[in-house]
């Protein structure tokens, strides 16, 4: 790991007087790498960026970027740079100033700082605007100067603390976009911190989903998706249905499950013969009138245009499902049976 | 329509009652003393204004007039708008024929001598009483009801009363006195029009030399400013101090450092310059043992402007520790977090991010130093020796054996030109400025502490300033044990036997000197105090709530009486209020307007700021549930606003305790105030009872506020263990 953007964690501890926010964290980062920090709110994930941003220091364990232990170093001396949740662009400065900042503080002269600074802004798609205050640009622009004041200082990693929550929402979908590009195109190491869970699927490289300061998952966005390692990964990442199973025969890493009565070929995960756990994403099955399937009622349904979302009571007890068929939505009490395909379904691995 | 009738019955019948039955002229021995009653019908001075009319008082027909006008409308026209326009003419014509001829019929007849050839002679007459003051409230009610029917403001005959009453009360007892204070300056003993005194004045070398650039001396005004501007540095510098301590460094004893800013707030402003005398002073004990160690002869230096200034230190820096506090913890910490991880070190950040967030900061705390430092008048009343400031000039231009009033004026105008100045820099130039609470949401982080070359420098300024401001306070609680100060250091506890002795003999007895004057002044204080809090909150509200034209004129107007010294107002009011048509000085009146007055813009920034808190809609789902504004005010905003009430009934009491400036002008013999009475002690010499006075003062004071502080700490704790239990609950679930 003497590659120039690589990050490790070794058993890093954090503890806030009596509180521990982080007990004993390990992770690895390879070089050019959008890794994406996940979690609900208070799950340690901003700790772990600060941490490594120098910000907080940690109360145990390491802390490596670059090959180089930083784990004593402050913040200015890190080779890494942030975004933050609020910009936290200087309000007594024009946007070039800001820019310039950085470089100036690492002691570039004035000129050239100011020259890099209007190329970082060309970057971003900002040339012109150098000689605006913060205040004077919309919240899209004033992140991108955000962006454009971390890349400047080409860190080995950029560190972006959910950098698109001040943003609307159509916004939101176009900047991480821009953001996703940038670090492809440049190269650099990025770790990017969210709760957004469809954020991080359409950025990350690989997510870490994290919950009470612990690890939860570490895997690509379609790993999780697809073979969640547990329920409270099944459903934060796209809400999955969590039912009841029983796997009836394993051959060959490949498991046959009763589910409610239908019988599936799906990767075992390490399980063995007996009750077991199933994410059953919602669009896993499909609602019927008639045919073979798993019986049920529905409970409710909502008609949303391309697509119906509905309740399902049955032998897997309430299930959410959502229906590509929207031409006759089916009203509530209607007997239905729900078709069931492989590809929405994988066993959880941890025990019942 | 019905209620637009009832409402002008109402006042109407008030307006009989005041022509009918009050005295219409000044009663000499006090209105509500009542012993005028058995000389009624012999005595034509204490007739009601009817008679008086008919007694041949020939001013007082067009006062008749227009009430039976409105009579006459009231009785043949419907509510609406023509009744209305015509309501509103006739209260505007009342008051200002009331306040016309009030002005031009003095005692002794007219009071300028044109009138006098051009009318002929009149009768003189005495000040406005009972039935005239009745009588011109209801003439602004009569227009503010007008303007009702006519519709403005949705013809809220609620609001727009307030507004009229308001606007009438701040004319009179803010810009009226101002007003007379001017012409005063202009008007001859006999009253005729002069610029003799003005020009003697303006180009006096006393007040304008610039003498001391070449080794002389400098005029008062130049001497004022220069202090001013010291003082407003130091405070400043010593308050960033302070915050800084107080919110960037692992100091151990913050919560001590927080005391401070209670200082200012209890302390009678002369104190502070009493102590330094005792510590500093000929003989002080310093000076003693300085002396006695190096044998050098100290001598006087305190007195004068040093003295003054060292004094200000104490008094303003924690003013400008409570400004600055704010400004420091207001800047986001993320904006220090982004300037570290750009690469600059805590003493880059600090000087290239966080000095410059504070520098609007600092600049108000700047500006209010210098305002503070110029209005302030018990330290160089005490310290000043021979040269005073402006506001001691003034006062001993007054009192003393010059009695010049125009001088006196002009350097009121003086004084007033400097602080508004500052009052309209601060208004004007730093609006805007502020980038304190530039930040977006989910603002994380901590503040970076200081840098360690500024953190030790600065805990060390901080600690030694602490250790001599508790000193001094020390100084001023044990000073009163001290048998004479200097030179006989046993033991006593004469000082308040003398001022708070109590004898049983022939009952209960308070026969300690002081008793007279801090029963006067707990009673004013007492009064003043929930008069204050009304009026600053109705005041907050209409400027919050109600959008009426001028509002913006009329709150800025509020807010620039505070930037007028004390000293500006108690002169102002001596030449408003000592003659006809309004006369109140030596009354206890004029002490309860004066404190009024002069304390409620802080009611009214209280207010302003605790009903921008409570959501409009409020109000408006009162008013929608058929509740009238006054309603609303009573029965949901006021409660709403308790903790608001409170603070500006603590606040304005105790102001009404400690403030001297305005007051030493306007104490009489049967009125006197605890502060002009204990500088009368220290001009006396008599330290030992005044220190004894002070700290009993002080006492009192700190009982107050904590009694206050109990009672509403109380509900924010029981908040926040709510919260806590919370936050358990949802860390178990």
């Amino acid at each position: 790991m003497r590659y120039k953007g690589a990050v490790e964690f070794r058993n890093v501890v954090k503890k806030f007087g009596q509180f521990t926010a982080i007990p004993d964290l390990s992770l690895s980062i390879e070089p050019g790498e959008l890794v994406t920090l996940l979690g609900p709110s208070g799950c340690g994930k901003t700790t772990t960026l600060r941490m490594l941003a120098g910000l907080e220091g940690p109360t145990g364990g390491q802390i490596l970027i670059g090959g180089q232990e930083v784990t004593r170093l402050p913040a200015d001396r890190r080779d890494v740079s942030m975004v933050f949740q609020s910009y936290a662009l200087f309000p007594h400065m024009t946007v070039a100033q800001n820019v310039a900042y950085g470089l100036e503080s690492g002691g570039m002269k004035p000129a050239e700082a100011r020259e890099r600074a209007a190329e970082g802004l060309v970057l971003v798609g900002l040339e012109g605007l150098g000689a605006r205050l913060p205040a004077e640009l919309s919240g899209g622009q004033q992140q991108r100067v955000a962006v454009a004041r971390a890349l400047v200082l080409e860190p080995q990693v950029l560190l972006l603390d959910e950098p698109l929550s001040n943003l609307d929402a159509r916004l939101r979908r176009r900047v991480r976009t821009e953001i996703r590009e940038l670090q492809q195109r440049l190269g650099f190491t990025a770790v990017y911190v969210t709760h957004d869970q469809e954020e991080a699927l359409a950025v990350s490289d690989r997510i870490v989903v994290m919950k009470n300061g612990v690890v939860a998952q570490v895997g690509s966005p379609r790993e999780l998706y697809e073979a969640p390692a547990s329920e409270f990964i099944a459903d934060f990442i796209g809400e999955a249905n969590v039912v009841g199973g029983e796997v009836l025969s394993v051959e060959g890493g490949i498991a046959r499950v009763d589910l409610g009565g239908a019988i599936l070929a799906l990767p075992a995960r390490g399980l063995r013969e007996g009750p077991a756990r199933l994410a059953m994403r919602s669009n896993a099955a499909r609602v019927r009138t008639a045919g073979a399937g798993v019986p049920g009622r529905v409970a409710s349904s909502a008609y949303l245009g391309d697509h119906v979302e509905y309740e399902i009571d049955g032998p897997l007890g309430r299930v959410f499902v959502v229906d590509d068929e929207s031409d006759t939505p089916l009203p509530v009490g209607t007997e239905v049976v729900l078709d069931l395909r492989p590809r929405g379904l994988a066993l959880i691995p941890e025990g019942v | 329509m019905n209620k637009d009738n009832r409402r002008l019955d109402l006042i109407l019948a008030a307006g009989f009652f005041a022509l009918l039955v009050l005295p219409w002229y000044r009663v000499r021995r006090g209105f509500f003393g009542l012993d005028w009653l058995s000389d009624l019908p012999g005595s034509e001075t204490l007739w009601p204004g009817l008679f008086q009319a008919l007694a041949g008082r020939w001013q007082l027909w067009p006062v008749l007039a227009l009430v039976a006008l409105a009579v006459a409308l009231r009785l043949t026209r419907a509510p609406g708008p023509r009744r209305g326009r015509a309501l509103v003419g006739i209260g505007l014509a009342g008051l200002c024929w009331l306040a016309v001829e009030g002005l031009s019929i003095g005692l002794r007849g007219w009071n300028w001598g044109v009138l006098e050839t051009v009318f002929g002679p009149v009768v003189g007459q005495q000040a406005f009483g009972a039935g005239a003051v009745l009588l011109g409230a209801i003439f602004a009610l009569i227009s503010a009801f007008g303007a009702a029917e006519r519709g403005a403001l949705k013809g809220d005959a609620f609001v727009l009363g307030a507004i009229t009453l308001l606007v009438l009360l701040v004319g009179v007892f803010v810009f009226y006195p101002l007003l007379s204070m001017f012409t005063g300056a202009f008007q001859d003993f006999d009253g005729s029009f002069t610029t003799e005194g003005v020009r003697g004045s303006i180009f006096d070398p006393k007040i304008w030399s610039l003498g001391c650039l070449t080794g002389g001396n400098c005029g008062v005004a130049w001497r004022t400013f220069f202090l001013a501007l010291c003082t407003a540095t130091g405070t400043t510098l010593m308050g960033l101090i302070f915050a800084l301590v107080a919110t960037r460094t692992g100091f151990r004893f913050k919560r001590a450092l927080r005391l401070l800013t209670v200082l200012p707030i209890i302390t009678p402003p002369f104190v502070v310059g009493l102590a330094l005398t005792m510590l500093l002073g000929r003989s002080g004990t310093l000076t003693q043992w300085i002396e006695a160690a190096t044998g050098w002869e100290l001598g006087r230096w305190l007195y004068g402007l040093t003295g003054i200034w060292i004094a200000q230190m104490l008094s303003f820096t924690p003013i400008s520790f409570l400004v600055l506090i704010g400004v420091v913890e207001g800047i986001s910490p993320s904006m220090e977090e982004a300037s570290q991880t750009l690469r600059s070190d805590r003493w880059r950040t600090f000087r290239k991010v966080s000095l410059p967030l504070m520098a609007p900061g600092l600049a108000n705390a700047f500006l209010i130093g210098f305002i503070e430092s110029m209005a302030d008048f018990g330290n160089p009343l005490v310290l000043g020796g021979s040269g005073g400031v402006l506001s001691t000039e003034i006062f001993f231009a007054v009192v003393g054996a010059q009695n010049d009033p125009t001088r006196a004026a002009v350097l009121a105008s003086v004084l007033l030109v400097f602080t508004l100045s500052a009052f309209l820099a601060q208004r004007f130039w730093l609006a805007g400025r502020n980038f304190a609470t530039v930040t977006g949401k989910g603002d994380g982080g901590r503040h970076a502490s200081l840098p360690r070359r500024v953190a030790w420098p600065v805990i060390t300024m901080a600690v030694g300033w602490g250790l001599f401001t508790v000193t001094v306070y020390a100084m001023i609680l044990f000073g009163g044990f001290v048998k004479v100060w200097g030179l006989d250091h046993s033991l006593t506890l004469d000082h308040y036997a003398r001022a708070f002795g109590v004898s049983f003999a022939e009952g209960w007895q308070w026969t300690g000197v002081a008793w007279d004057s801090f029963w006067t002044t707990m009673k004013i204080a007492l009064i003043a105090a929930p008069l204050t809090a009304a009026v600053g909150l109705l005041t907050a509200w209409l400027i919050v709530r109600q959008r009426f034209p001028g509002r913006s004129v009329f709150e800025f107007a509020l807010m620039m009486s505070f930037a007028i010294p004390g000293t500006v107002i108690g002169i102002s009011y001596i030449m408003a209020f000592n003659l006809p048509p309004l006369q109140m000085t030596g009354t206890a009146a004029i002490l309860i307007a004066c404190f009024v007055f002069r304390n409620m813009p802080v009611g009214v920034r209280g207010g302003v700021a605790a009903m921008a808190q409570l959501d409009g809609s409020l109000d408006e789902a009162s008013l929608t549930l058929g509740a009238g504004s006054g309603r609303t005010m009573r029965r949901v905003i006021l409660p709403l606003m308790r903790p608001a009430i409170l603070a500006a009934l603590v606040y304005s009491f105790v102001r009404a305790i400690t403030s001297i400036s305005a007051v030493i002008f306007l104490v009489s013999a049967k009125y006197n105030m605890a502060t002009a009475y204990i500088v009368g002690l220290v001009e006396n010499g008599e330290y030992g009872i005044a220190i004894a006075y002070s700290s009993v003062l002080i006492l009192v004071m700190i009982t107050v506020i904590g009694g206050f502080q109990l009672l509403v700490g109380e509900r924010r704790i029981g908040r926040r263990e709510v919260q806590a239990e919370a936050a358990t609950r949802e860390s178990l679930a």
